[in-house]
């Protein structure tokens, strides 16, 4: 079962959630840390990286002998990263989505597609957790592509646990789509409800049963949880406000380390999760 | 007119609580949310919404008449959005390649609603801002559009500044906001995932080669990770130009839907100002 932790709003704790919840269910669980422009899990799971594979997207190299300047690459590429003035191809990798249509399209055959390292996806241990996480190379743009360099990974026979990007667009969707449950952690202000509502549309977009983790529940107000209660949104867990949490997750720190207590709580969140997947 | 934009790479670190508190500060200017896959800002702002504009994406639909399931879009699409001769609108990148391709012309790219923007006025001043519709692609290109358009505002109006609310994370969104900006602030926080994030965050900032600040927010939760923090900048040359403590007062002002320098006169309230100050004069 594949169960991805998400959020909307970021700095809600997602990482924590997702974290613990590995920690607390003992053996053979696959970690995979998809926020690749931020990855934090690495933090608090201390894993020994075994292997790391070098992750590449085709880009369009020009053949200038060939090319005629005719602009057709230029035309067809709907993210705007060629240009054609004069005599000249400009071309703007960072806005590559690299859908091969302009080598695909040129009519000189003039574009070959050449590798470009995106970003690495590293692969390890910690413990008994089997962790896997991509991180993007500083400077580029489109994640999605290594995204689905990490999930490649994601088995269906084992627990998978996910840690999701930030927001609602291209990169979460990629992290969360074809996970069995998604478990949303908010916070009650009313920006976490607002990132919240955002999150729920986009989850039942994709057609993912989901849950609530609500963190630092007792900080802000009620409207969170009338929110789920209207929406028949179930509220797994609920983390009050710590300090001695916060601060342990400051240094680096899992939860369930510094309170232990908590991998009760964790094991039932996933037993929750179960009951409501059906 | 001078652009600043207030970015983190980890989310949550308090970028649009800075931001909101700048706008009450700043005098003549402008502000935008290009973090438009969750925009917060309006939440403290309280805009009055005076135009409201479409904004549209691409995906590629099969007629099934004309189709001839010979394969071809399958075989050319690199995101893996149609199978079984169906376009999943989720998976479409609006690339428009299989409808170059396909020998029958069974395959148009067609134009949908993928969300709004708007132009409102708030007690602060203008307010662009953008709602990405669910499950929506392009945030870059929404974020370029609402910045655009608050340039035009800020130069028509005659506005000393451009105040902007970034993204977390280092990708397309964060690039398009940081383009074309006179200054980039940073808030992060003294825990580790702060200052890794802080330290990729502010890498891109310099790669493209922009002024760079640093504001530590709730420092004092952990003065070691801050002061690790500190030399993380003095190694790098990055001035940190504030510090903000820790302080339940931000939740409050949150939850009443106020900037925090308006709502209380306290310690956190007179940090952010006087950063605010030297902001401006770095300006």
């Amino acid at each position: 079962m594949i169960i991805s932790v998400a959020s909307g709003k970021g700095g809600t704790g997602k990482t924590t959630v997702a974290v613990s919840l590995a920690l607390s269910l003992g053996n053979d669980i696959q970690f995979l840390d998809c926020d690749v422009e931020e990855p934090n899990a690495h933090i608090f799971l201390k894993p020994k990286i075994t292997r790391i594979q070098s992750i590449n997207v085709l880009i369009p190299q020009v053949d200038e002998e060939k090319c005629t300047y005719c602009g057709k690459c230029a035309e067809v590429c709907s993210y705007n990263a060629i240009a054609v003035i004069k005599k000249k191809v400009l071309f703007f990798p960072e806005l590559c989505h690299h859908c091969g249509g302009c080598s695909l399209l040129c009519p000189q055959k003039a574009i070959e597609e050449v590798p470009r390292e995106k970003g690495i996806v590293e692969e390890g241990r910690a413990g008994s957790i089997h962790f896997l996480h991509g991180r993007l190379t500083v400077g580029e743009a489109v994640s999605p592509p290594l995204i689905r360099a990490v999930k490649k990974f994601a088995r269906k026979d084992k627990t998978t646990i996910i840690d999701a990007p930030p927001g609602t667009s291209c990169p979460v969707i990629e992290a969360v789509k074809g996970s069995d449950f998604c478990v949303l952690v908010t916070e009650p202000t009313p920006f976490g409800l607002n990132d919240l509502t955002l999150a729920v549309g986009m989850v039942r977009e994709l057609k993912i049963p989901l849950g609530v983790v609500i963190n630092r529940a007792d900080l802000g107000d009620k409207k969170v949880e009338e929110y789920c209660y209207k929406e028949k949104i179930p509220i797994l867990m609920e983390i009050p406000m710590d300090k001695e949490i916060a601060i342990a997750y400051s240094n680096g720190v899992p939860l369930v380390e510094r309170k232990p207590g908590y991998k009760e709580k964790f094991k039932k969140l996933y037993q929750k999760i179960i009951e409501e997947r059906g | 007119m001078k652009q600043i934009v207030i970015i983190s790479g980890k989310g949550g670190t308090g970028k649009t609580v800075i931001t909101a508190s700048f706008a009450a500060l700043a005098k003549n200017k402008v502000m935008v949310d290009c973090d438009v896959d969750a925009a917060d800002l309006y939440l403290l702002l309280h805009p009055e919404i005076k135009e409201t504009y479409g904004f549209t994406g691409r995906v590629a639909k099969i007629d099934e008449d004309k189709c001839i399931q010979c394969g071809k879009c399958q075989e050319v699409c690199r995101f893996e959005a149609i199978n079984n001769f169906i376009v999943d609108p989720i998976s479409c990148e609006g690339c428009g390649v299989c409808s170059y391709i396909c020998p029958q012309e069974a395959i148009k790219m067609k134009q949908h609603p993928a969300g709004n923007w708007f132009i409102s006025e708030t007690k602060y001043g203008p307010l662009i801002f953008a709602k990405l519709g669910i499950a929506e692609e392009n945030s870059g290109k929404l974020v370029s559009l609402v910045k655009q358009k608050a340039k035009e505002i800020a130069q028509n109006q005659k506005r000393n500044f451009i105040i902007i609310d970034g993204p977390p994370g280092i990708g397309c969104p964060v690039i398009a906001s940081l383009s074309g900006v006179d200054i980039a602030l940073i808030v992060t926080e003294p825990t580790l995932s702060g200052i890794h994030d802080l330290e990729r965050v502010a890498k891109v900032s310099y790669h493209f080669g922009i002024k760079t600040r640093v504001c530590i927010n709730k420092y004092d939760l952990n003065l070691k990770m801050s002061q690790n923090i500190k030399d993380f900048c003095q190694t790098h040359n990055i001035e940190i130009i504030g510090e903000v403590p820790f302080d339940i007062v931000v939740t409050k002002a949150l939850t009443m839907g106020k900037p925090v320098v308006e709502y209380s006169d306290n310690e956190v309230s007179s940090r952010i100002k006087k950063m605010w100050e030297k902001l401006e004069i770095t300006l």
